[in-house]
């Protein structure tokens, strides 16, 4: 009896393409879910006992918890990878114009319920902290795009810009495997925390608060550390 | 060397599916008598932890279990999922209409009297969408195949 499992997603393109299409070479701290573990991007052959380990552990572990990467220091940081986007009113942006700012980049979905219950906190995140040089960007990943984004923006009084993502800006971002995934963006530019899957409203204050309020620090001295060096956990 | 040791070791690593979070199982092989309903299940697992929407989701936003044929020229007379559970999860303020766990869909097939007889092969889709307590992972699809003998 064969079992048949489809490792493909060809009907989601903007999830990337066959099996392990994401993640492979990522420099922006997550790993890749082992759902798309593909041969192709795993040469096997290569280093046959690390990639049975690292395989081996992930089939036993058949769920993924949230992932909460701590701030990483400002000399670790990679840059966040440059997009250009059309928002709602369909205006085209790019990250650029937000250099100078603290961004919260989430990809989201109107399918995914871990994701509606984030939005209520960034809306109130955007309200509270957009003065001191704050910003929620949020990545729709429908497949649908505006036309189930729209509807769903226009009930939930969403006070942030929206942009419908595309396969190329997840892969740059490392896949986006599930969501919600979000970002943490520094004023530089640079990827200071990332976050997979749901994590606590607290959590992400605090890491708000503490970009925006080491800001000036970082500016002034751009190699210190702002706090020891953390990992950053894996996906799974 | 290596490389046949460690497939031997761990033959899951010949199977990358083995860490999907769903899987179909098709049936045998089956005969089918032209003009009887004749009844296919197909048994789903899903890995514990996760959760698919079931085929009629709580939430209009919600993506749908569905299971779709390509069997012409037989017919089919029904599809059934099975009673979904509602469960109560900390992202959604509703009881949401899922599946968890092992489950069988039955679908109904029909051979029309003037079908060919001898060997046909069944090929169907099932669209899913799975969650974690604490991410969703995007909508995909399971290939499914069946071989029927229609006599």
């Amino acid at each position: 009896m064969p079992a048949l499992t489809d490792m493909t997603n060809s009907h989601f393109p903007l999830f990337g393409g066959n099996g392990g299409g994401a993640g492979s070479s990522n420099n922006l701290g997550i790993a890749p879910f082992p759902y798309r573990l593909g041969i192709r991007r795993y040469p096997l052959t290569r280093a046959p006992f690390a990639t049975a380990l690292a395989l081996t552990i992930l089939a036993g572990c058949s769920y993924a918890p949230p992932s909460r990467a701590a701030i990483k220091p400002a000399a670790k940081r990679n840059p966040a990878p440059a997009f250009t986007l059309k928002d709602s009113q369909g205006t085209s942006f790019n990250l650029a114009d937000y250099k100078g700012k603290v961004v919260l980049l989430n990809f989201w979905a109107t399918w995914c319920g871990p994701c509606k219950l984030e939005i209520p906190w960034f809306v109130e995140f955007e309200k509270n902290y957009r003065d001191k040089g704050f910003a929620v960007l949020g990545i729709s990943m429908d497949e649908e795009g505006w036309e189930v984004v729209k509807p769903y923006l226009d009930r939930s009084k969403v006070n942030y810009r929206i942009a419908i993502g595309n396969d190329m800006m997840a892969q740059q971002y490392g896949g986006v495997e599930s969501l919600p995934t979000s970002f943490l963006i520094d004023r530089n530019g640079k990827i200071a925390a990332v976050h997979v899957g749901l994590v606590s409203k607290g959590d992400y204050q605090k890491d708000i608060e503490h970009l925006l309020g080491s800001a000036k620090q970082s500016a002034a001295k751009p190699h210190v550390p702002i706090v020891p060096a953390t990992a950053v956990p894996a996906v799974q | 060397m290596l490389p046949s040791l460690t497939f031997l070791l761990f033959p899951q690593l010949l199977f990358p599916q083995f860490n999907s979070i769903l899987t179909v199982q098709s049936p045998p092989p089956m005969a089918m008598k032209t003009g009887v309903e004749t009844p296919v299940k197909l048994h789903v697992k899903l890995n514990s932890g996760y959760h698919v929407n079931s085929d009629k989701p709580a939430d209009e936003y919600l993506i749908p279990l569905k299971l779709t044929w390509t069997a012409e020229p037989l017919t089919i007379s029904s599809i059934t999922f099975p009673e979904p559970k509602m469960e109560k999860y900390s992202f959604s303020e509703k009881p949401l209409s899922v599946y968890t766990g092992d489950f069988d869909i039955v679908t109904k097939f029909r051979a029309p009297a003037n079908t060919p007889k001898g060997e046909k092969t069944i090929t169907g889709k099932m669209r899913y969408q799975a969650c974690s307590t604490t991410a969703c992972y995007p909508p995909r699809s399971a290939d499914v195949k069946i071989i029927v003998n229609i006599y």
